[in-house]
């Protein structure tokens, strides 16, 4: 079967001081079929809200996708895409999911318009039919009297209703793809489990992809088929959520489930992770977590590890996998 | 869109429109009280600096000391001061500006609204001037930030607002009308014009005459329209819902005048009550040169003849018109911001 | 404030607009200086005869209709308006700190007072008070001319100065300040004029320009600097019969006028975008 979302090699640069280049994300590598959820895990500045926006390209300039990415969708190259059929895409087969409704939605628009526009962007409607499909979208997305609601303008709006519209937007396209940017990093935490909720019923209700970026391991649980985890640019492991849960291979995911404090064993001490994320213009050589690496070996800083396979879907870019394969 | 929410929204939240139209009332009583101060201002302003118009007058025409001494019981110049502001007062309240010294008897109230009209056009004109190619080359400097375009209007807009507008009409008078003959150098209208001439062609005549003061007027303050156009674009930009809207797949010109650009609508009104007070100043210039018979020659001429009730009634004529203006940019602000409303 | 000054104006210079403003201003003021000493007399017999001459050798912008030589004309112009400028600036600038000082750091009545005088004095067009103010003078007295020009610019500077001065009560160390006693006098001068500095920087470059083109314009209808004393407005007021048969004695004050507000606006520019760097 083949795959919805297959990008290979993207890789993102931008101009820095001093005439060097910044690359904050670098060789990324990931499949999405239909249907499926790939949680996209990692710390901020990991990359993984720049892969985001590079499968619509919306790259925010001066930074620009290098040429050898490849993102197809559908076996469609999208970075070779015209402008009309470019603007089809976004909200018609990819959606996506801001992080913070409040500074996504435009203030001075209600949100019935903003919804409307949206859906007369993608098929022909009338603006009777498109306020009515509105009205249905927001009913969907679990809004109350979605009728008055399509007249009240964003900031009348509490924090979970307002990303509930926001969804809403972003379903009005019908897309066959959903990013979720940390979909609930700016809202209650009693908001967050409802609104996680949310896009798990419109995925099995619409039978949509999901690509949730989160960098709250904890949140991903239950919610994603598969984890991959971004470090430095990089993914660094890739497996099946619960494999992952169970044994995580990379070192970084070790200590970044280690840093999870938990409530079902007694913790004296919280780990963190030491040492900083380092910036994109000045990577660390060869493996790029190994300056905080607690299973760090000589040639780590040597030599750039490869991605091991180590089942279908699954890899990890690690020597210590090496090691253990042979 | 300017909308209301339907009564059972509205009963959610029941302190909805009070705040506004409590601040209203507020704006409005702030904007009298400043009014009346302004005009407080000018009245003592006028009758303390020493002077005396009818020396003047004197000066200009034979008059007997009989009738200085008439003139000068009749406007009251021989009182203390506080009697003739007390006069003053009272005149007002019954909507009577007094009379002209220099075009006596002639009423102020009446000079003034013949010589409105005139002022209105070409302050108007500008307006609408600025306004339309101000906003669209400030949004086209921001979309096409960095470029040459960029750079050189940027210049341009500075060299055309550290131009002096009387020197600027002056130019144009020289080569656009007496040079080349393409259009009319002074008045507003041709008096050679036939009686018989129809509405359109008195209508065309006004246009050509208007042409060169509203182009010098407009071309030494767009500037300030260009720059606040441009900024705010710029800043509105790197907003979050702009690319948000992109990435619903609007065409970038939705995005970029029904997103971007309809929030800097709310900044842009509150230069109206900026503008005023600079195209009143350039107005007084620009309407000497061209010999416009609006309010600015009206002043130019009150003030060599030290002709104070006409003086005063179009300083406060104008005042009043500034803080019209500043109230009517909040009032705009307001309407154009719908979070602002809520506070 | 200094080293909050300095960084200022280094952050501006590195803006092309604000060297090339700086380039400018710079040759104009030592144009300004020296310049005269090097140059004829501008007031010299006037020669109805002989009458406008173009550029020539002996005069490079030519000569007015009186045949003195332009360039020196517009050269001493430069000396009286610069200085008028810069002296009425000053005189603007430290009545509006102070009032905006005041206003902004005690508040209650006296702010609100303060500010109702200021929003109506705004409110009068300042032109309109300037022509009210000069007619009065049979020949006005360059001093004059400065000081209804200083008091009549302060109002918008006492705004700004109060808004800043609001703003920076609410930075922690204002609080701090106040928690360990600071008094009144010590709290304005050594806390929040130096902060307040920047936006008033600009202020006052830009209000150089305003008041260049303001006196200009006041020249223009014979109410600012007195002839026979050279000013490019009243430059351009003699060249006005003349102004298709000899054009140049009315385009170089003009220009001159333009090169200077530019080159000041450059500048204020420059500033205003090393205060806030996102709106360039």
């Amino acid at each position: 079967m083949s795959n919805l979302l297959d990008v290979k090699d993207l890789r993102i640069e931008f101009p820095a001081p001093a005439g060097r280049l910044a690359v904050p994300v670098d060789g990324v590598s990931l499949t999405l079929a239909r249907g499926e959820t790939l949680a996209l895990v990692g710390e901020s500045g990991s990359g993984k809200s720049l892969t985001a926006l590079a499968l619509l390209r919306l790259v925010p300039p001066p930074g620009r996708i290098a040429p050898g990415s490849r993102i197809l969708l559908d076996g469609e190259d999208l970075l070779s895409l015209d402008p009309a059929r470019l603007r089809a895409v976004r909200g018609g087969r990819i959606g996506i999911v801001f992080q913070d409704a409040t500074t996504s939605l435009n203030p001075t628009l209600t949100v019935g318009s903003q919804l409307t526009e949206t859906i007369r962007a993608h098929r022909k409607a009338s603006r009777g039919e498109a306020r009515e499909r509105a009205i249905a979208l927001l009913n969907e997305v679990g809004i109350p009297e979605p009728a008055v609601r399509f007249a009240a303008y964003p900031h009348e709006l509490s924090g979970g209703l307002r990303q509930r519209a926001l969804i809403a937007i972003s379903l009005a396209g019908e897309p066959d793809l959903l990013i979720a940017d940390e979909p609930t990093t700016a809202l209650d935490v009693t908001i967050q489990a409802q609104i996680l909720e949310l896009l798990d019923r419109l995925r099995v209700s619409r039978g949509m992809a999901v690509l949730l970026i989160a960098h709250d391991l904890g949140l991903v649980a239950g919610r994603a088929d598969r984890v991959a985890v971004m470090y430095a640019g990089q993914i660094v492991e890739e497996a099946a959520t619960a494999r992952l849960f169970r044994s995580p291979a990379h070192p970084y995911t070790q200590a970044l489930f280690r840093s999870i404090p938990r409530i079902d064993t007694p913790v004296e001490r919280l780990s963190p992770i030491g040492g900083g994320v380092p910036s994109p213009d000045a990577w660390p050589a060869a493996c790029r977590f190994h300056p905080r690496c607690d299973q760090v070996l000589p040639r780590c800083s040597i030599e750039t590890p490869p991605v091991v396979p180590l089942a279908p879907g699954e890899a990890v870019r690690c020597w210590l996998a090496v090691r253990e394969k042979r | 869109m300017v909308g209301g929410s339907p009564p059972a929204y509205r009963a959610r939240r029941p302190g909805r429109l009070t705040p506004v139209s409590r601040w209203l009332f507020r704006r409005l009583l702030q904007a009298a009280l400043t009014f009346a101060a302004a005009v407080v201002l000018l009245f003592f302003l006028m009758r303390l600096a020493p002077g005396d118009p009818l020396s003047r007058l004197a000066g200009d025409r034979a008059i007997s000391e009989q009738e200085l001494e008439f003139l000068r019981r009749r406007f009251g110049l021989n009182q203390p001061l506080v009697t003739q502001f007390r006069a003053f007062l009272g005149g007002i309240a019954q909507g009577d500006l007094g009379v002209s010294i220099e075009h006596y008897p002639e009423k102020v109230t009446s000079l003034l609204a013949s010589r409105l009209p005139a002022t209105l056009l070409l302050g108007g004109t500008v307006l609408l001037l600025n306004f339309i190619v101000g906003v669209w080359l400030g949004v086209t400097q921001a979309v096409r930030r960095g470029s040459r375009f960029d750079r050189w209007m940027t210049r341009l807009a500075l060299a055309g607002y550290a131009t002096p507008s009387f020197w600027l009409g002056l130019v144009l008078v020289a080569f656009v009308s007496l040079r080349w003959h393409l259009l009319p150098a002074a008045q507003m209208t041709d008096p050679l014009l036939p009686l018989d001439a129809s509405p359109w062609t008195r209508a065309v005549d006004v246009l050509r005459h208007l042409a060169l003061p509203a182009l010098t007027l407009s071309l030494t303050s767009i500037a300030i329209m260009m720059r606040h156009q441009r900024a705010a674009m710029l800043s509105v930009f790197r907003l979050d819902y702009v690319s948000a809207a992109r990435a619903r797949g609007l065409t970038e010109r939705r995005v970029l005048w029904r997103h971007a650009w309809r929030n800097t609508l709310a900044p842009m009104i509150t230069l109206l009550g900026l503008w005023l007070p600079i195209l009143v100043s350039g107005s007084i210039f620009v309407e000497a040169i061209f010999n416009w018979p609006g309010l600015g020659s009206l002043a130019n001429d009150a003030i060599a003849a030290r002709d104070y009730p006409v003086l005063l009634g179009t300083a406060m004529l104008v005042s009043g018109a500034v803080v019209l203006a500043g109230l009517l940019a909040d009032v705009g602000y307001t309407i154009a911001d719908p979070r602002v409303r809520q506070e | 404030m200094i080293g909050s000054l300095a960084g200022l104006l280094r952050r501006a210079w590195r803006h092309p607009s604000g060297r090339i403003g700086t380039a400018i201003l710079l040759i104009l003021v030592l144009t300004a200086v020296i310049g005269p000493a090097f140059l004829a007399d501008p007031v010299v017999m006037p020669d109805v005869v002989a009458g406008a001459t173009p550029p020539s050798a002996a005069h490079p912008l030519g000569t007015d209709h009186l045949n003195r030589d332009v360039l020196s004309r517009v050269v001493n112009g430069a000396r009286v308006s610069l200085t008028v400028a810069a002296l009425a600036v000053l005189l603007a600038l430290t009545a509006g700190a102070a009032v905006g000082l005041i206003a902004g750091y005690f508040g209650g009545w006296i702010d609100a007072l303060l500010m109702r005088v200021v929003d109506a004095a705004l409110a009068i067009p300042r032109l309109f008070v300037l022509l009210l103010l000069l007619v009065v003078w049979e020949r006005i007295p360059l001093y004059a001319l400065v000081l209804v020009l200083g008091t009549t610019g302060w109002f918008a500077t006492s705004r700004l100065v109060r808004g800043e001065v609001l703003r920076l009560k609410q930075e922690p160390f204002v609080t701090a300040a106040i928690a360990i006693g600071t008094g009144s006098w010590r709290m304005i001068t050594r806390h929040l004029l130096p902060n307040a500095a920047g936006p008033v920087l600009v202020a006052a470059t830009l209000g150089v320009g305003d008041v260049i083109l303001l006196e200009s314009g006041l020249s223009f209808l014979g109410l600012g600097i007195q002839p026979p004393t050279p000013s490019w407005g009243g430059m351009v007021l003699d060249a006005r019969p003349l102004l298709l048969s000899a054009p140049w004695t009315a385009i170089f004050p003009g220009a001159a006028i333009v090169v200077t507000v530019l080159a000041v606006n450059l500048v204020g520019d420059a500033l205003s975008a090393a205060l806030d760097p996102r709106s360039a």
